[in-house]
């Protein structure tokens, strides 16, 4: 039976692992390939390496970091953050990158993601989706959270899909760094109304957060930073609760 | 020295990492003829089975020249679906059709209101259930877990070693002799994907 993956994401800014509060006040966490040791000895399903302030600053992901954290690491690894172009992508696989998450060009260029899917495959692409709460539905935001995209996560999500994403990234603003638990009711939504796994962001507090996501959120993945960096939650207590709450993971 | 063939389908620096990782000595031949050189081949490929279009007549001769000489051969993912007869994703490319049988889509469960929707591509790690054992997969503990991507699959047959389930059972681990096949990525499958490519350095001796 297919596991539920417990992701971790190093936020990273300048060589460093840094993770902010909704998207500010960042603090340190330390170096991004010590992390992904630590993870990958807890029993980590997959990581995800974010260049958190590429898109506002445009730089691209720094291929030094996805080197530093790949050259060790025998497990899938996602790059996101910046991915603006094919070359960009390029760069992030040349880098040892085995899937690439794009956001805001994603939506800027929708064809980004056929032309990706096309070159390396569906399962390398990652749509990332920032949404957050609008009515009964779900707004999509760009640039980090920053611009209003006027799309509905399930709608786009639809479309990454036909467009051939591999994977959804669906991160809640409303959760992010929270702590609050993540939005079930969008994670459902939205990965019930594609065939392509979902991985849940956003809002990741205690244990039975990830429970309440992989069940009532219909979640494939659930992505967390801080509750892994400041070791409030190890990895492998966390895949033992999950077991013994009847849910399939990799121990 | 392991042949490592590049036919576009998909990026092989995962692969190439891994097999650093369990000391082997590693080539990208550019001609069929290269493979001469080799000690063992190991076809990867991920992506659509269409990319087994570039393994032209040149290449299928070289390989199975190679496994005529003993050479061991493995294939990952697409690279173990070539070797089958063919598959429902390229109909009219056959496959090496060294292991019987043809590929075909995994079925989802569709639109529907179950709680858990079977999701395809198939992603993520799953179980290994052991049929039998064979020297690809020794030192590999039942219930292994290994990390897939995929949405064709290879029936199961007498060459089924290991199998997995996603809605439905599928060839997840085949060998007979010196071929073997994996569906899933041994070089992103921690540990047991390591042990998994260091049995074949062995193989290849």
């Amino acid at each position: 039976m297919l596991s539920k993956r417990v992701i971790a994401c190093l936020d990273v800014r300048d060589g460093l692992v840094v993770k902010g509060i909704n998207f500010e006040g960042l603090r340190s966490a330390g170096d991004p390939a010590e992390l992904a040791r630590r993870y990958n000895i807890e029993g980590i399903d997959e990581l995800v390496i974010l260049d958190i302030t590429a898109t506002i600053e445009r730089r691209r992901a720094f291929a030094d970091t996805i080197h530093a954290v790949a050259r060790e690491l025998f497990i899938p690894l996602a790059v996101g953050g910046g991915i603006r172009t094919e070359d960009d992508a390029a760069a992030a696989v040349e880098a040892g990158a085995d899937k690439v998450g794009i956001n805001t060009a994603a939506l800027s260029n929708p064809d980004l993601i056929t032309t990706l899917a096309g070159r390396y495959g569906s399962q390398a692409v990652i749509v990332a989706i920032d949404a957050k709460r609008a009515g009964s539905g779900f707004a999509v935001y760009a640039r980090s959270g920053q611009a209003a995209a006027n799309r509905d996560a399930v709608e786009w999500a639809r479309e990454a899909e036909e467009r051939g994403a591999g994977e959804i990234l669906l991160t809640s603003i409303d959760r992010d760094g929270t702590k609050v638990g993540f939005d079930c009711e969008m994670t459902a939504a939205v990965s019930k109304a594609v065939s392509i796994p979902v991985i849940a962001s956003g809002g990741a507090g205690g244990l039975e957060d990830f429970v309440d996501v992989f069940t009532r959120g219909a979640a494939d993945a659930a992505l967390a930073a801080s509750i892994f960096h400041y070791a409030e939650t190890s990895v492998h207590a966390l895949k033992q609760h999950l077991q013994q709450r009847g849910i399939p993971v990799r121990l | 020295m392991i042949a490592l063939v590049d036919y576009r389908a998909g990026n092989l620096t995962s692969v190439r990492k891994a097999l650093a990782a369990v000391q082997a000595d590693v080539f990208t031949p550019e001609q069929p003829e290269q493979l001469s050189k080799a000690s063992g081949i190991i076809v990867p490929g991920v992506g659509h089975f269409a990319a087994t279009r570039n393994l032209d007549r040149s290449w299928v001769e070289a390989v199975l020249d190679s496994l005529g000489e003993g050479k061991p051969l493995l294939g990952i993912c697409l690279g173990m679906q070539w070797m089958f007869e063919g598959s429902d994703e390229a109909p009219d490319l056959p496959g090496l059709g060294l292991f019987a049988g043809r590929c075909y889509r995994l079925r989802a469960s569709g639109p529907s209101e179950a709680s858990q929707p079977l999701k395809i591509p198939h992603v993520g790690w799953n179980n290994l259930a052991f049929r039998r054992e064979d020297s690809i997969v020794e030192g590999v503990p039942e219930g292994s877990q290994v990390y897939f991507t995929h949405s064709y699959v290879a029936p199961i047959t007498g060459d089924t070693v290991a199998s997995t389930e996603h809605g439905e059972t599928f060839a997840s681990v085949v060998q007979r002799g010196q071929v073997a096949g994996v569906q899933f990525h041994p070089e992103k499958s921690g540990e047991v994907g390591l042990r998994i490519l260091r049995n074949f350095v062995q193989l290849a001796g």
